[in-house]
């Protein structure tokens, strides 16, 4: 360094980890999730350009999607929160074995909803090539799901972490936090997308 | 063993911190062992320093930049006389798209990146970037990107679309082949690549900075890579779902651009726009970030202004999102549209121009000091001004038809471009030298290469201004003689020459002064911001002391000694983060020791995205290798975890 050094205060005692807007994965978590909500916004902006040609939407002849199993993913997704939340708030409380007891519906609910969104590509009533509608439906879903595969795997190595020795460090219950958290933003971005699939092609026929 | 619950609230252990009984040669001993890079070729590639990282993506940009000079030459040899056969129509499309999507996807913005890596943890006072394993595999799949788009040109199918990659031109009724697959997919490598710097940068900058250093008082560079990177996050989503979209269109037949089926190829060109334009302000904010630095310190006094730069840095981001349509003016738009994207282009030109005439106004209360830094600095105002006049010409609808596609644009572009990002540049790369590799450049060699790209620079492109307005289209190979044409572009031409000329004189002078420059000290302008406390170049860990922050200009208020703290582990890798707003010490923060997986991860990811350009079910299949990849790289590599988190 240049110049000799003029010691103030020690850090030493500081802790080393944090939970929400004080640790830095939690921010990084919060930039995925711009990146990530830019997509989405871009895709419905496609979807909304796209369908501003169209006298009706979804367009004759073609049918809207099947109502049944979106809206039982949406029921399904809203109800996962309730474990979600249970793990969230058992992490910031440093409570492990509740951690540990509740991942398991969490895993067990998105294999469900991985299921249900494997049916749902099947009752969008238009496949991916037979017009820009179609095209435009198909993208909305699988955008969605690779964010629900990608953080159920995430789920799923995270929950056999916690059952090694790490989990006796603070910094694997931030993480559970933070995945808690990553969670929210896969569930609330699917019910505009929800909508768009399912319910503006009615209102606008 | 403790429990989670016990371990969080232990007191700190017992272990070698750096403090007043640990300091100097001791500490930078065992410092230097910790922050080590592991020894060897696998060492190189497992590297997480943000200034390796930050140093291979700026020398990487220059060998692109190289590249599409080359190119730019081939290109100005063909125009350098009517009715020239040199270059075939087909090759003339294939090099111009080159050259436009190399220098802005490949050198551009990544080099700016690199420079940003390099330099805003010196600059905040912190030992690493925030998730230097995002940065290391950033940096590879940079590399990935290059080498497909490069590798395609040298085996005859690179893209021929031009850099913007048009559909239906690109889409899979006229973009036969794998051309346009090729520059679709070399942008995802790209996009990857700048998100993923993007994420690391915002997060060092709002939670690593030095104790002190209140938003209020970060160096303008940090301010605007805080803007550029949050541009970064919300324009580039947009190329990347675009060219997802047309990769689709191209491999599983869905119509998102194919008007027959309901789709619209005005849908390419907004999305692509609305990456597009603020990609020019994410190129050029950088650039005022080096100029805010160089010209305060070769003035010998702080910056006028400060709130207004920042506020108009903010301005500039924030106003660029809403410029995207005026590069689609001759697609045709209601009335309102043209109004209203008319004044948003006029209006951008207003932080800029505030921007101007503080650096001005900094020159003129101060006692200017001619080096070469300073020298691109007016080089800079002389040409960028004229660049950004034109802009503000075109803005008006009507005259932007008149010159859409013309080589007026082509003069616009390349003004704004090189005289508003790449002179800048070039005076930041000779100045921030001696702190890169301990030695300074040689002044006189500076002089000589400023001159000629100053110069050479005006000669290559003010004729094009004119050869626009008299009607020369932009890529078309030729043009007939008897036009008028002959004289602009043989200037051109010779001005090119000398431009590339220069270039080579520039990075001669950086070659050999890398051995035979005078020893730099640590702080060899006498420049006021903490990267210049560090030694030349720095250490591994940057600094031996967490360094604390009084004012804008540290160096200048603190002459004697530098206030610090202290604390942290020196056998293991530890940062200090601080409150986002005022910068108090918050919390000490493990900081990630090397890895080879973000290189594997990069690998693994390429050979998807290649493969995807055949099939789309190599996004399947190839999910799984990388994804074994991302396992290894955040798994802990200890069977128990360390008594004070540790990233292994």
């Amino acid at each position: 360094m240049s110049l000799p050094p003029a010691f103030s205060d020690d850090v030493s005692a500081l802790p080393t980890h944090a939970f929400s807007y004080r640790s830095v994965t939690w921010w990084g978590i919060i930039g995925f999730m711009v990146i990530e909500g830019m997509f989405f916004v871009l895709t419905i902006g496609a979807y909304f350009f796209l369908m501003s040609h169209e006298q009706s939407w979804a367009p004759q002849p073609w049918d809207p999607p099947n109502l049944v199993w979106g809206t039982l993913f949406t029921l399904v997704i809203l109800a996962s929160e309730i474990p979600n939340t249970m793990i969230k708030k058992a992490a910031a409380v440093y409570d492990t074995d509740k951690v540990v007891a509740l991942m398991p519906w969490s895993i067990f609910i998105g294999i469900g909803l991985i299921v249900i969104r494997g049916l749902e590509f099947n009752s969008l009533n238009v496949l991916w090539w037979e017009n820009a509608y179609g095209s435009i439906i198909w993208a909305l879903l699988l955008l969605h799901a690779t964010h629900l595969a990608t953080d159920w795997i995430d789920t799923v190595v995270l929950y056999f972490l916690m059952k090694t020795p790490h989990a006796t460090s603070p910094r694997r219950l931030v993480d559970v936090d933070e995945n808690s958290l990553y969670w929210r933003f896969v569930w609330l971005s699917w019910l505009p997308i929800y909508l768009l699939i399912y319910w503006v092609p009615r209102f606008f026929r | 063993m403790k429990t989670a619950a016990e371990k969080a609230k232990q007191p700190p252990i017992k272990v070698p911190r750096d403090g007043p009984k640990l300091t100097g040669t001791k500490l930078d001993a065992k410092l230097a062992v910790t922050w080590a890079r592991p020894p060897g070729f696998i060492g190189w590639l497992s590297s997480v320093d943000h200034k390796d990282v930050g140093r291979r993506y700026i020398i990487t940009a220059l060998v692109m930049l190289a590249l599409a000079g080359i190119l730019a030459a081939v290109m100005r040899m063909q125009l350098s006389q009517p009715d020239n056969d040199l270059v075939s129509p087909a090759r003339y499309n294939e090099i111009f798209t080159m050259h436009g999507t190399t220098m802005m996807f490949l050198f551009a913005v990544p080099v700016m990146q690199g420079m940003q890596l390099y330099l805003t943890p010196l600059m905040i006072g912190t030992r690493n970037v925030a998730f230097p394993r995002l940065i290391a595999f950033s940096y590879f799949m940079y590399l990935g990107g290059a080498c497909l788009l490069w590798f395609a040109f040298i085996l005859n199918v690179g893209p021929d679309v031009g850099w913007f990659a048009y559909v239906p031109l690109s889409g899979p009724q006229y973009g036969i082949g794998k051309r346009p697959d090729v520059w679709a997919q070399m942008i995802t490598f790209t996009e990857v690549a700048g998100l993923a710097v993007a994420a690391s940068l915002i997060v060092t900058i709002l939670k690593q900075r030095a104790p002190g250093m209140t938003l209020a008082r970060m160096p303008l560079f940090v301010w605007t890579t805080l803007v550029v990177s949050l541009m970064v996050m919300f324009a580039l989503p947009s190329v990347a779902l675009a060219s997802g979209m047309l990769l689709s269109d191209r491999l599983v037949g869905t119509n998102f651009f194919n008007p027959a089926e309901r789709g619209d190829a005005l849908l390419w060109q907004h999305l692509f726009w609305f990456f597009g334009h603020p990609e020019v302000y994410i190129i050029f904010l950088p650039a005022t970030g080096f100029l805010s630095e160089i010209v305060p310190t070769f003035s010998r006094r702080s910056i006028f202004g400060y709130p207004a730069v920042v506020l108009s840095v903010v301005a500039t981001g924030i106003l660029s999102f809403g410029l995207w349509v005026h590069h689609m003016f001759a697609t045709g738009l209601p009335r309102v549209g043209y109004s209203f994207f008319t004044s948003a282009s006029m209006s951008v030109s207003i932080p800029t121009g505030i921007q101007i005439f503080c650096w001005i106004a900094t020159v003129w209360l101060g006692r200017p000091i001619f080096k070469v830094p300073m020298l691109y600095f007016v080089g800079f105002v002389f040409t960028f001004v004229i660049g950004g006049l034109s802009g503000v010409i075109i803005a008006a609808v009507p005259l932007d038809l008149q010159l859409h596609d013309t080589y007026f644009i082509v003069a616009h572009l390349h003004y704004v471009l090189i005289g508003g990002a790449v002179f800048p540049l070039l005076g930041a790369i000779t100045y921030w030298y001696p702190k890169f590799t301990g030695r300074m450049m040689s002044e006189t060699l500076g002089k000589v290469a400023f001159w000629m790209i100053f110069l050479g620079f005006q000669l290559a492109f003010f004729p094009m201004h004119i050869a626009g307005l008299m009607g020369m289209p932009r890529r078309v190979y030729t043009y007939p003689a008897g036009m008028g044409l002959e004289l602009p572009n043989l200037l051109s031409s010779i001005g090119g020459f000398v431009v590339a000329g220069a270039v080579l004189v520039f990075v001669i002078n950086m070659v050999l002064s890398v051995r035979r420059g005078p020893i730099a000290p640590p702080n060899p302008w006498d420049a006021p911001s903490l990267e210049w406390a560090a030694s030349s170049p720095p250490r591994p860990y940057n600094f031996a002391h967490i360094p604390v922050v009084g004012s804008r200009s540290p160096l200048w208020d603190e002459r004697e000694k530098l206030p610090v703290v202290h604390g942290l582990r020196v056998e293991e890798r530890e940062l200090l983060l601080t409150t986002v707003m005022s910068a108090s010490p918050d919390i000490r923060e493990p900081s990630a020791m090397p890895s080879p997986w973000p290189f594997v991860a990069a690998v693994a990811t390429s050979v998807m995205f290649v493969c995807s350009i055949f099939s789309p079910w190599a996004l399947v299949v190839g999910a799984i290798p990388g994804g074994i990849a991302l396992l290894a790289w955040f798994w802990p590599k200890s069977p128990t975890p360390h008594p004070e988190p540790v990233i292994s």
